[in-house]
């Protein structure tokens, strides 16, 4: 079973981008799990959703304390380390949103043993939807890092998820991001 | 464990015909009331419970539903219109959670005592104050005198077939039926679920009305929920008392036949390595699947644990939990409520109430947890089971309630 | 009541009476203290005594002109006190 911990602020769809890639392993046969964190929804404030992947029924029912994987949808968290590490397990994948990894990040991530992935997600979102919405590119880049699913599955769930012209750019940035993200050395 | 993996896997195999689509709790609640062919929904919104009044409004607002959809004005109102359309013989559906089902709570034994087959979906959420909107059982509980037929579910599967099974145990048995899934945890959270198929729905459930059968007719006046003082108030108890005994039996046939239609096994309770177990769990909800996966893990290392969970709540499935926890030597009895006061919390009193009797009978002890969506985790369960070993070793209960998660 | 009461296993489903309306088996008659006695000579038809009987005890025949229904008058007076032409008298039941 493997876990996933999506980082990312009220309104920034953190939510939707969990949400697909359990649709996209769903489609894919295998046994799924998706939650919202849930307390006062306040846009802006940080928030998190969690995606439970298996190929065996998944049973439990807590919440994720130990992920094999982190997605840090803004750029803006990464100063919050701790809070990205928080209980990730060693040798895990951590995929973030940034034009260069803050040396901060690198170093903890190297300590724990940990896959980093990046990809300006920023970019990406501002030239095709004009505004900052990262959590599509981010799943893209997800996706990448970590093989979970195939990038067909998600563009599938993509386009069943939206309107075929919100769809068709969501698309476009989860193809873009899917070739950008570079593994850090 | 292999062989209950394995049943697992061919029932998904099996099933590869079925649809299987991704929903959370209450989605899942209300694709299966739509396929039920319901009449009339009356519900007033309130979370967790939400997206089932949205999907549903949204259903009959797109023409995939052809139901009178009634937006009260508040939860008293909306079981009212309930008993009001189940007495017509429509078939009714309605859903609430916490403090929308205090306000219902006068109605829900006027409901259940004109024995009105309603299906009432509660998305369980602690009571006020503080005001919270997470899981406890607080809700369910406060029903559980009122005369209501009460399901458990551990998932988002058992959730929507649950709401089948409401149905028909609430229209074979004349009572009315509530499906318990667990805020957020159930409610918010997406699974995959094995959808039936429309015609296998209609097959299990047909399509019969009148459903109450003496539904209101303006050609001939009758008289429902008449005066009935101590001449006759307590004769018409003791016909409810006996209805709610012999739905039992019907709603473990209604089972039954469930799973022979989804290939999915349900009976009143869910023994998970009870057989050999020296010391075990029961739970409602869907802490269940949680305290399964450390029982697997305990089990690897040789320990005899077992897990027993209750799919029905009420009525009581007294027998089959006598024999369940025959050989246990001790049970922790785990409570997502609390009855202040008390000499246990609801869960307790009922095993308690169960046992009593029974000359071979397992030492209790009562464990309060995850109140207002407090996570149980697998080192909670774990610290429960260490906890049951102790008092075997020591041959005594030392501490009767025990609370977990709390900081001290 | 001198009828026989039925057991939990012999009344009806629910409590639900379908054959409405079964309170005409209760003579409320046994109740009153006074008795209205009517005039039918002072009588003129005004039938202010049918329209606000609470029973309704009143019987009006076709021609307007009324009855009293003694199986179910509680004696409230009412019909005396609205009859313009004192026309329904109390008096003491029994006498």
């Amino acid at each position: 079973m493997i876990e996933v911990r999506w980082h990312g602020r009220g309104g920034q769809g953190v939510v939707t981008s969990s949400e697909l890639l359990a649709r996209a392993a769903l489609l894919e046969g295998k046994y799924v799990q998706h939650f919202p964190e849930f307390g006062p929804e306040r846009r802006g404030a940080p928030v998190r959703a969690f995606t439970r992947i298996s190929n065996e029924p998944i049973e439990i029912h807590t919440g994720i304390y130990t992920p094999d994987i982190v997605v840090v949808i803004d750029p803006t968290l990464l100063t919050r380390i701790d809070m990205i590490l928080e209980g990730i397990k060693k040798g895990g994948t951590i995929v973030i949103n940034a034009k260069r990894v803050p040396d901060k990040l690198a170093s903890a991530a190297k300590d724990l043993d940990l896959n980093l992935y990046y990809v300006d997600a920023y970019t990406i979102a501002i030239n095709i939807f004009k505004r900052p919405f990262y959590n599509t590119p981010m799943l893209g880049a997800c996706v990448k890092a970590t093989g979970l699913v195939k990038l067909d599955s998600v563009i599938k769930v993509t386009e069943s998820k939206f309107k075929a012209e919100i769809a068709e750019k969501n698309i476009i940035a989860i193809k873009k991001a899917y070739e950008e993200v570079k593994r850090y050395e | 464990m292999f062989v209950q993996l394995k049943l697992l896997l061919w029932f998904r195999r099996e099933s590869e015909m079925g649809k299987i689509i991704g929903l959370n709790g209450d989605e899942a609640v209300a694709y299966a009331v739509k396929q039920t062919n319901v009449d009339v929904i009356a519900a007033y919104p309130i979370t967790p419970q939400t997206i089932i009044v949205e999907r549903l409004s949204e259903y009959v607002h797109n023409g995939e539903l052809e139901a009178a959809f009634v937006p009260v004005e508040s939860e008293h109102s909306a079981l009212s219109a309930t008993v009001g359309a189940a007495l017509t013989g429509a078939r009714v559906f309605t859903a609430t959670a916490s403090q929308g089902l205090a306000l219902m709570y006068e109605i829900l034994w006027i409901a259940s005592s004109l024995r009105l087959p309603i299906v009432m979906a509660l998305g369980n959420r602690a009571f006020s104050a503080p005001i919270n909107i997470h899981c406890s059982h607080d809700d369910a509980m406060a029903a559980r005198d009122a005369g209501w037929i009460e399901f458990f579910s551990e998932n988002v599967q058992e959730a929507y077939d649950l709401t089948l099974i409401a149905f028909k145990s609430a229209e074979s048995c004349l009572l009315p039926a509530i499906v318990n899934l667990d805020a957020f945890i159930l409610t918010h959270s997406l699974e995959g679920v094995e959808v039936l198929d429309d015609n296998d729905v209609k097959r299990f459930l047909p399509d019969k009305r009148p459903i109450y059968p003496y539904p209101i007719d303006v050609e001939k006046p009758t008289t429902y929920g008449p005066l009935a003082l101590y001449d006759y108030y307590i004769e018409m108890k003791r016909q409810q008392a006996e209805a709610v005994k012999e739905a039992y039996g019907k709603i473990v046939n209604i089972m039954r036949e469930y799973s022979e239609v989804s290939g999915r096994k349900y009976s009143p309770v869910k023994a998970y390595f009870m057989d050999d177990a020296e010391v075990a769990i029961v739970v409602l909800g869907s802490a269940a699947g949680t305290i399964r996966t450390v029982v697997r893990d305990l089990r690897s290392k040789g320990e005899k644990v077992g897990v027993l969970s209750l799919t029905l709540y009420r009525p009581f499935p007294e027998k089959e939990l006598m024999n369940a926890v025959k050989n246990v030597k001790v049970l922790a009895v785990m409570d997502r409520a609390y009855s202040y006061g008390a000499p246990g919390a609801p869960l307790f009193s009922d095993i308690a109430a169960t046992l009593y009797n029974v000359e071979e009978k397992p030492m209790l002890f009562n464990v309060v947890y995850g109140l207002g969506g407090r996570d149980l985790t697998a080192d909670h369960v774990k610290f429960v089971f260490n906890i049951a070993k102790e008092y075997l070793r020591k041959g005594i209960v030392e501490k009767k309630e025990i609370w977990i998660g709390v900081r001290k | 009541m001198s009828k026989k009461l039925l057991g939990w296993k012999e009344i009806p489903f629910a409590g639900i009476i379908p054959n409405t309306p079964t309170s005409l088996e209760y003579k409320t008659g046994t109740w009153r203290a006074f008795k209205p006695v009517h005039n039918k000579e002072k009588c003129i038809k005004c039938l202010l005594c049918w329209i606000h009987c609470p029973e309704p005890a009143i019987i009006r025949h076709d021609d307007d002109s009324i009855e009293i229904d003694y199986d179910y008058c509680k004696g409230c007076g009412i019909c005396s006190n609205v009859c313009p032409v004192k026309a329904i008298v109390m008096v003491p039941e029994g006498e």
